[in-house]
């Protein structure tokens, strides 16, 4: 699917990264925990409650370029500044982590294990 | 090539600026995204432990045509059983090392995983060194 369709099913804000919106997308991975994601072998898109400038840095390291931040953080602007330099896309959703995955699996994301 | 970097303790804001210089370099280098990934991923790990674990050290790389060789070295407590620290799920991390996404135990072995090489040396209470190459090839 879209991220387009995605930001859209999440009631999401997309905060940078709007050029993108019409890439299609298929896997993805939830955690809080940075240390998961560094082990990766794929790059999915991340559904993340943790909101700070690690969860940026991190997916930047890993290779995962979509990230979803849920339960109406709001990324700091460090953090849209470090995304925007590495081309990726960050979105927040209101929903919480639990309810955006539900979302995303029941319209075909795939998980990554 | 050689370029050197200083990580300060608890300085989680800036954790990642090696590592994320290294990967424009070798992306410049047109290594290959498999190898670039297991590069920055290795020296990201070893720079958040210098940063959480340690009180932060000095970050070096040298690139040659057919390898790229890291060394963190930080002064910090050491690691008194290295055995132990390379068992997954083996983590001392504060609270507010949690608190960034971080201290799951996964660090030391995902180095092991990503690199072809890796050495930890340490002394208690002086510091810890890590050793890592990558093979291009
Ligand atoms: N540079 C260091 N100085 C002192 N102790 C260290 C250092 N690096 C690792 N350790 C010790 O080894 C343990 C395991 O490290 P490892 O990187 O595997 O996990 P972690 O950092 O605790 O969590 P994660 O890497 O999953 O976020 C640490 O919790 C710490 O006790
Ligand atoms: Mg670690």
């Amino acid at each position: 699917m879209t991220l387009k369709e995605i930001a859209e099913m999440l009631n999401a804000e997309v905060c940078v990264g709007e050029e993108r919106l019409s890439e299609e997308v298929s896997t993805a991975f939830a955690s809080d925990l940075m240390s998961d994601v560094l082990t990766l072998k794929d790059t999915p898109i991340l559904v993340t409650g943790l909101c700070n400038v690690q969860t940026i840095r991190t997916c930047d390291m890993a290779g995962l370029d979509v990230v979803i931040i849920v339960r109406n953080k709001k990324p700091s602007e460090e953090m849209l500044e470090l995304a925007e330099e590495n081309d990726m896309m960050v979105m927040a959703s209101p929903f919480s982590l639990f309810k955006a995955c539900g979302i995303l699996y029941a319209a075909g994301m795939k998980p990554l294990y | 090539m050689h370029q050197e970097y200083t990580v300060i303790e608890g300085d989680f804001v800036n954790a990642g600026k090696a590592s994320s210089s290294v990967k424009k370099t070798l992306k410049q280098l047109n290594v290959s995204p498999q190898i670039v990934k297991r590069v920055v991923v290795a020296l990201y790990e070893a720079e958040v432990n210098a940063i959480a674990h340690a009180y932060g050290g000095t970050v070096s790389v040298d690139i040659e045509a057919d390898k790229i060789t890291m060394v963190v070295a930080d002064k910090g407590p050491g690691i008194p059983d290295i055995a132990l620290a390379m068992q997954e799920g083996y983590s001392t991390a504060r609270p507010e090392v949690r608190d960034m996404g971080f201290g799951a135990g996964m660090g030391l072995p995902n180095m092991q995983k990503n690199v072809d090489k890796l050495n930890v040396t340490s002394e208690v209470g002086v510091g810890t060194t890590v050793e890592m190459e990558v093979n291009f090839a």
